[in-house]
């Protein structure tokens, strides 16, 4: 069991020696005159798995889609205070969404694959981004993006079935190749693993574990279990708020907070 | 402290450390029994003491099947988590003092005669703060009081200081007289085991700190049993 030494925080330690990615720095958001985050601080580190937990409504999706400014497209959602990628303010004037949600991609809870082709599924992305240019470089990204998903295998014979014929567990790490497709360096997921069965989350869990090497990722889940086993650090989110943010190991075997503690262990909070 | 959820959980953790505080309190007996039966010389007593030790290494295979079953089936977290692994450990350190009370009483049995009372008084004042030390180790347990464990931490170098000087007295008895040996001998080991008692009393001080705290306690306890470091060195194997 990994246990610090007396008297040091050993998150904090760690969590400064690594390379931030992104830094969200006095994040407010309103749905309205509802607000849904206050002040969200964290610093999402480079090539490690972030994982936001907390109670059902706290603001994790609504933070997660701050990443890559999918609340844009809320109408009644407003957004206040910064957050840089390697530095740059994503929320800036000259900021290009579809070129930032390049960079930064997203998988869902449920599995959505376009009703096309598992083929088409990948090479749509490159494809709006103009990444694709003849019919072996489309094959090429096809054949890296399933292989880097671990579908590679299981669908090489059927490109040109429909994606939606795939199982759940398919279906999702084909979602992940479709993210992977346009060579994002930030992969976001919001409870990617809800509607999977033990072993297809397993797999997803390997996975998660495999991108971290190329890609940084984000992951909102509502298993402890998964937070624990995948994520290198961990954010608790309440009511809007990030209540404690610091290594995983720790958060889970000896947290800072007594809510957090309370919300881990399963008790009244 | 919050109430779990599912109250099932809460029933299941309650049960394992009213299962230790059972444990806790045969050792304890166990312990008293041993002790009494080599300062009096009871073999009855003795072979009791020796009878006694199964239950406490059932109730030992108990505890951990019932943790086991508890994490396979609650995944705990965090404190809960600690609790529960700390059961275990603290069911084996029990296990253990059981163990070393029965060779003290099996010691009983070898010496066969009449032990000396004036050299039994050293013994006696060991084996008095032993009981103690784990007196207040269950009860630390019992109340999570971190710093009682501290204290009990810090007092088995009293048990060491007072094992090096039964030490150096046993042997000034055995150089004076050769047919003192033999209950020397004995006496010896029965102290050495005491010793070992305090060491699992500490173990457990410590876990019940890692329990509360989440932090292991490091700082360096100053080591007082340097009698490995004379010339004779009766640490007996099967107790180690
Ligand atoms: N499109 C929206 N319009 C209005 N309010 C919203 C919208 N999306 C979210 N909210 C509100 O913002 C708060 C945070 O919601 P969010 O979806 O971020 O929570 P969450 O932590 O992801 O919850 P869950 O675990 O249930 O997915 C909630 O009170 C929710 O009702
Ligand atoms: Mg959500």
């Amino acid at each position: 069991m990994s246990v610090q030494k007396t008297g040091v925080p050993m998150s904090e330690k760690q969590i400064s020696s690594q390379v931030g990615k992104f830094t969200s720095r006095g994040v407010d958001v309103y749905y309205g005159d509802k607000q849904a985050l206050f002040g969200i601080d964290i610093d999402i580190m480079e090539n490690k798995v972030t994982s936001l937990i907390g109670p059902s409504g706290c603001g994790k999706s609504t933070f997660l889609r701050c990443l890559n400014r999918m609340n844009d497209v809320i109408d009644i959602c407003r957004f206040e205070g910064e957050i840089l990628l390697d530095g740059q303010d994503i929320y800036a004037s000259e900021i290009d969404v579809v070129e930032l949600r390049a960079r930064v991609g997203m998988v869902f809870q449920k599995p959505n694959p376009f009703p096309k082709s598992i083929y088409e599924n990948i090479v749509y992305g490159p494809r709006i981004h103009g990444m694709i240019d003849g019919r072996s470089d489309a094959d090429e990204i096809v054949e890296t993006s399933l292989k880097r998903a671990g579908l590679w295998n299981e669908v090489k014979d059927r490109l040109n079935e429909p994606g939606t014929g795939l199982s759940g567990g398919q279906q999702q790490r084909l979602c992940i190749a479709r993210a992977i497709a346009v060579n994002p360096e930030v992969i976001l997921m919001d409870e990617p693993c809800s509607a999977l069965d033990p072993i297809a989350t397993a797999i997803i869990e390997e996975l998660i574990d495999e991108l971290k090497e190329n890609f940084t990722i984000v992951i909102v889940t509502h298993s402890m279990q998964q937070a624990a086993r995948v994520s290198q650090n961990t954010a608790f989110f309440h009511l809007g708020k990030i209540i404690e943010f610091g290594e995983t190991d720790q958060i889970f075997t000896n947290p800072r907070n007594q809510q957090t503690q309370d919300y881990i262990t399963g008790r009244y909070g | 402290m919050q109430k779990h959820i599912v109250t099932a959980f809460e029933d299941d953790l309650k049960a394992l450390s009213h299962k230790i505080s059972k444990m806790g309190g045969l050792a304890e007996e166990q312990l008293a029994m041993s002790i009494k039966a080599l300062e009096t010389n009871d073999f009855e007593l003795a072979k009791k003491t020796i009878a006694a030790d199964k239950v406490i290494d059932e109730l030992e295979l108990d505890i951990e099947e019932r943790a086991i079953l508890v994490i396979a089936k609650r995944q705990p977290m965090a404190l809960d988590l600690r609790r529960v692994i700390v059961t275990i450990r603290i069911s084996s350190d029990l296990e253990r003092i059981g163990d070393l009370a029965k060779n003290i009483a099996k010691r009983v049995i070898a010496i066969d005669g009449q032990t000396p009372k004036s050299l039994v008084s050293g013994f006696h004042a060991m084996s008095e703060l032993a009981q103690k030390l784990l007196k207040d180790v269950l009860d630390a347990f019992a109340s999570e009081d971190v710093e009682k464990a501290v204290r009990v931490w810090r007092k088995d170098e009293d048990l060491d200081a007072l094992y090096n000087s039964i030490f150096r007295e046993l042997l000034t008895y055995m150089m004076e007289d050769t047919r003192n040996i033999s209950f020397c001998t004995h006496l010896l080991f029965g102290a050495k085991n005491i010793e070992r008692i305090g060491d699992h009393a500490t173990n457990i001080a410590e876990n019940i700190h890692y329990m509360v705290t989440g932090v292991l306690l490091t700082e360096e306890r100053p080591k007082m049993d340097n009698t490995s470091t004379s010339k004779f060195d009766f640490d007996e194997n099967s107790n180690i």
